[in-house]
């Protein structure tokens, strides 16, 4: 009977999809009309061929699902070399403006690539680490298989299909211009739907647990699904022009619209990757170094601080702006107050490993574990210490801020998934061990001269940068004009791009180590492989 | 009590829970990151007494030191203008002829122009004036409208080309678009093209059109670009003769040129933008930049 419904539902949106491609007003909405008519076109005829065939007689469902968190492990892998490539190409792109070619205006201009690379490596290559680990340390630490069913499938072809629509919109020109939350109307519904999916599985398994107590990566993960619900569904309030089109109005307008924006975009980046990551840092920073987590205390004292500081913190984006001043003190002050909320969580993540200090020789997993969560250090830092107004007169619009974001996103989130990734692919996978450490070792030094070459080069930059803009002779007038500023920043945008380089080669070779895990590393034993994937009663 | 932080980790119970193999210290908050976090509370409730804070109904809280980012900005703008304000009078009101003579005047005034160069005019014209295409080389004693003091002045002040001004304005003009409007048909512009690039000596694409493109030039050209080529500056029309191009002198960009017409536009920088000062030093600047006549 389900399977009518689904028939019905597949084929009216796929009609429908075909009618907007036909009366398609702009380039992105028609392709994303023949996406979705492809894909519910395939999905009804599959469906279609499963209907009135008998139905095996259902497996009794004591075990994991982890079929989900193999295709998440995948797309991590996958989506992250991508999202590195763009963001390595469009470095280059800086530092050679050549490189903006004309036959590929309009599509491969920095300006188009930039919100790829962005969302590429914050929502495809981040979203998909935090959907499938949090399915993973959902059901381990629950004793519990995901609630729903098939919905944590929907949930995660669902989310690679918003992913998809994203990219493809912004190759396009569909897009409505609001840093991290580029995709347009149609796109944000469907990751609204998405979301709510992912909510529904996560909290369904947290109520079936058979744990007496919820596990402190169980907060984190719920409070990063939660609060990006929220935020989504504001920043995202537009009234589309025609619903043939890709082009909305957003409801604010302004300065609201701005306060709106940074509200999101801070909060994308204490939810998403901060509160999200944190959640996986309370699951495989103990589990790798297979000590007790530090303190109980801290974990709940620093979570419901950080969870209520860091939603205020967002008007220091708007510092010197049509913000009033007021909005702007409370941001920084909340900023320079969420410091320490930010430092429980690397406290317990580092100090976790007293006693096991010798794993950091020993483990090159842990050590990559560990270089992030002291990236997530400095990164919670910096971050207070640029949201003080003075200090932001002189680094705002500067490349500092990149710096900023990307000490925080290659080391702490980028780090931090791939010592997720080397620790779930022997266990979905019923292997043994890795194929090899001593290329875990090269991923890991890549990675970390590629982090220090590229936060360097900002450093430099960006502080030269603010200083020449407010440089002034004796008589009080400006002694360089923009382009001087830019010229000067050539040689750091070079080594900026190198950084890059070294980064994504090293996730290259964790894919080939991934891969060849898969391949050839020894089986576990069928016993103790069945012991692994079944709840503890 | 005292001595609990020496204790090492065998002397902690765990909270007795066990997730998957995960168990957890009863520890204490860190000390000093207690402390630290309640330094941070403290000083944040101080910090919004003394500015800007907490919102009402209508206004927020201003802050006990009176300080605001208007105030801020204001009160610099207003204690730069008050120290150049003799500097900048004496400026705005001398003979503009007079200005490079006077030593003071002109230190001034190149300094202050470059810096309006810099914030202004560098977009366009590049920071180093070379200029690009489509926006004339500063450097050059190649000038469209004039390179007097006078001239140059006027151009910064009144734009180019700039559609809403009085009836006096004297930057207007317009090439007609040859081909575009069906004033010449394709052969002809073939042949003045040829014409013209003979007059700045270079060669032409076929130098067989060139006396049939001089006629064609006679009839349509002459009249703004002069009979020998060397332009027009009351009409803004550009001297051919020199091998200097504004679009290029290419076969294909002259084409181009005479097909669809130029219609450079500069904005006028008076009246909101700049101050008088301001404009006399940037023009000074210009001026001296090596062509100034």
């Amino acid at each position: 009977m389900t399977n009518y419904i689904k028939l019905i539902l597949l084929g009216v949106v796929a009609i429908f999809s075909l009618i907007a491609a036909n009366y398609a007003r702009d380039a992105a909405y028609m392709v994303h009309a023949i996406i979705i008519f492809l894909v519910t076109a395939g999905l009804f005829l599959w469906t279609l061929r499963q209907t009135d065939e008998p139905v095996p007689a259902k497996v009794l469902e004591t075990s994991y699902l982890d079929g989900v968190v193999r295709y998440g492990v995948i797309a991590t892998a996958f989506w992250g070399v991508v999202g590195f490539a763009a963001g390595t190409f469009i470095a280059a792109q800086l530092a050679f403006p050549v490189l903006n070619f004309d036959w590929a205006q309009g599509y491969m201009n920095f300006g188009r690539l930039r919100p790829l690379h962005t969302s590429a490596v914050i929502f495809a290559f981040g979203g998909n680490a935090l959907i499938a680990t949090s399915f993973y340390v959902v059901q381990r630490t629950s004793a519990a298989r995901l609630w729903g069913g098939n919905l944590a499938w929907f949930v995660f072809w669902g989310y690679n299909l918003f992913i998809v629509l994203a990219a493809t919109g912004y190759l396009l020109g569909g897009t409505q211009s609001k840093e991290y939350a580029e995709p347009e109307w149609y796109v944000d519904l469907w990751l609204t739907i998405v979301w709510l999916a992912y909510l529904a599985v996560f909290v369904g398994t947290i109520v079936k647990r058979k744990e007496p107590h919820i596990y402190v990566a169980n907060w984190f993960y719920l409070s990063f699904i939660i609060t990006v619900a929220m935020l989504h569904v504001f920043n995202n309030l537009s009234i589309p022009v025609s619903i043939w089109g890709s082009k909305s109005v957003q409801v604010f307008s302004g300065v609201q619209d701005a306060m709106t924006q940074w509200w999101y975009g801070h909060n994308a980046v204490g939810f998403f990757l901060t509160a999200g990551f944190l959640g996986m840092m309370y699951y495989f920073v103990p589990k790798q170094a297979e000590r007790p987590v530090f303190s109980y205390k801290l974990s709940i004292v620093h979570f419901w601080a950080l969870i209520f500081i860091y939603i205020w913190a967002g008007p220091h984006h708007l510092h010197y702006t049509a913000l009033p001043d007021w909005a702007s003190t409370l941001g920084m002050v909340f900023s320079i107050v969420l410091w320490m909320p930010s430092w429980g969580g690397m406290i317990n993540g580092l100090m976790t490993l007293s006693g096991a200090w010798d794993k950091l020789r020993t483990d090159p997993i842990m050590r990559m574990l560990v270089i992030s969560v002291g990236f997530y250090g400095m990164s919670t830092f910096e971050g207070p210490m640029m949201s003080i107004r003075a200090v932001n007169s002189l680094s705002h619009y500067t490349d500092w801020t990149i710096g900023h974001v990307h000490s925080g996103a290659l080391g702490w989130n980028g780090m931090i998934t791939f010592g997720a990734l080397y620790f779930l692919t022997p266990k979905l996978w019923n292997r043994e061990r890795l194929y090899s450490l001593s290329l875990v070792s090269w991923h890991f030094w890549l990675a970390t001269i590629g982090i220090v070459l590229y936060a360097a080069s900002m450093w430099v930059t960006g502080i030269m940068e603010g200083l020449m803009w407010r440089e002034v002779d004796a008589n009080g007038f400006l002694v360089n004009s923009f382009a001087d500023t830019v010229s000067a920043k050539f040689p750091m945008y070079v080594v900026r791009a190198l950084g890059g380089g070294l980064y994504i080669t090293g996730a290259i070779i964790m894919c080939y180590n991934l891969w060849m895990t898969v391949k050839r590393a020894p089986a576990v034993e069928a016993s103790a492989a069945a012991a692994h994937a079944t709840p503890a009663e | 009590m005292s001595d609990k932080h020496k204790k090492d980790d065998h002397d902690y119970e765990t909270t007795g829970h066990s997730w998957d193999g995960i168990e957890e210290y009863n520890k204490p908050l860190p000390k000093w990151w207690l402390m630290i976090f309640y330094a941070c509370i403290v000083w944040g409730v101080g910090y919004t007494i003394a500015y800007p804070a907490w919102p009402g109904v209508r206004t927020a809280t201003a802050g006990l030191l009176g300080w605001s980012t208007r105030g801020n900005v204001e009160q610099a703008i207003q204690d730069h203008e008050a120290e150049l304000a003799p500097i900048n009078e004496r400026l705005a009101s001398a003979e503009l002829t007079e200005i490079a003579g006077d030593p003071e005047l002109n230190t001034y005034a190149q300094n202050a122009g470059a810096a309006v160069f810099r914030t202004w005019c560098a977009q366009c014209h590049g920071s180093g004036a070379a200029g690009a295409k489509g926006y004339p080389n500063l450097l050059d004693d190649d000038w469209l409208w004039g390179g007097t003091i006078e001239d140059i002045h006027y151009t910064v002040t009144a734009g180019i080309r700039n559609e809403d001004t009085d009836e006096e304005y004297i930057r207007q003009s317009a090439m007609p678009a040859f081909g575009r409007d069906d004033l010449l048909s394709g052969e002809e512009i073939d042949q003045v093209v040829n014409f013209v690039m003979t007059l700045s000596g270079e060669e032409p694409q076929d130098a067989s059109l060139v006396e049939a493109g001089a006629e064609v030039y006679d009839i349509n050209c002459a009249s703004c670009h002069a009979e020998d080529g060397t332009g027009d500056r009351t009409q803004g029309a550009p001297n051919l003769t020199d091998a200097i191009w504004l679009y290029g002198g290419d076969y294909e960009t002259l084409h181009e040129t005479v097909y669809n017409a130029r219609y450079g536009i500069m904005p006028p920088m008076g009246g909101a933008d700049l101050s008088e000062a301001e404009i006399r030093a940037v023009a000074t600047y210009v001026h001296g930049l090596g062509g100034g006549e």
